[in-house]
């Protein structure tokens, strides 16, 4: 039998191959999302939970990696709709840089602030659209959504990011 | 300004701000975690919710009560 169809038929042993295939990917998409590496790893193992406890609805000739990524991208939408919003953005991961430094650090606090106060699944989308530079094929993929709903998703969230900085700081977006 | 031109200057400021993920790698195998989570939390095993059953009892008793409804109900099958 073949491993995804011994893997939907419950077998731990299939389950483990696959997790072992598959953790590193699944990880480094969800860290991208939530910014953070422990949150980070407890999201991986619990789309990887969520994988086990719905196995049955998985068709062995389907995409096994899509799908995960697909569950992670829940698990990470779930999460950053239970973080509270008055915290702050999570800043442990290893970054490209530490911001510009022409950037002055209160407009980098306003820019932060604003945009964690997205609703998550704009925020989501920003980020990996704007800051990770995802494409939209692999964002609607993974989300669960068309292409056009991610442009529309991040039109809204630009537009709600432009009004809030506007009221934050009227001369950062204004030209 | 057009709404790429709008796109394109967020997308610098935000990355001035929040700059992207470079290390994502995972530095350890997540497999023992994994299944402390499959001991603490087992999968449940899929159960018949209550209001089904009542439901069943209320069809099972209808059939018993009113068997007169048994051919209209082969009828509409």
């Amino acid at each position: 039998m073949e491993l995804l169809e011994r893997f939907a038929a419950g077998d731990l042993e299939a389950f483990e191959v696959l997790f072992r295939q598959h953790q590193k990917e699944v990880y480094a998409w969800i860290v991208r999302i939530v910014r953070d590496t422990g949150i980070a790893e407890d999201l991986t193992v619990e789309t990887f939970w969520r994988i086990y406890k719905h196995r049955s609805q998985f068709r062995p000739d389907g995409n096994f990696r899509a799908w995960a990524r697909r569950i992670g991208t829940n698990a990470a939408l779930d999460h950053l709709r239970q973080a509270h919003p008055e915290s702050e953005l999570p800043d442990n991961l290893a970054c490209a840089s530490t911001g510009d430094p022409a950037l002055g650090s209160e407009r980098r606090r306003q820019v932060k602030e604003a945009f964690h106060q997205l609703p998550a699944k704009y925020r989501l989308v920003a980020t990996l659209a704007l800051i990770e530079d995802e494409p939209y094929a692999n964002i609607a993929q993974a989300v669960g959504i068309s292409e056009s709903l991610v442009k529309v998703r991040l039109f809204r969230a630009v537009r709600m990011l432009r009004k809030k900085l506007n009221s934050l700081r009227p001369e950062v977006t204004t030209k | 300004m057009s709404n790429e031109e709008l796109d394109k200057e967020m997308k610098e400021l935000l990355k001035q701000a929040i700059a992207p993920a470079q290390d994502s790698e995972l530095r350890r195998d997540l497999w023992p975690q994994m299944l402390r989570k499959l001991d603490q939390q087992p999968i449940p095993v899929a159960t018949v919710p209550w209001f089904d059953w009542l439901l069943a009892s209320l069809a099972g008793a209808a059939l018993l009560f009113f068997p007169g409804i048994i051919p209209a109900l082969f009828y509409h099958l």
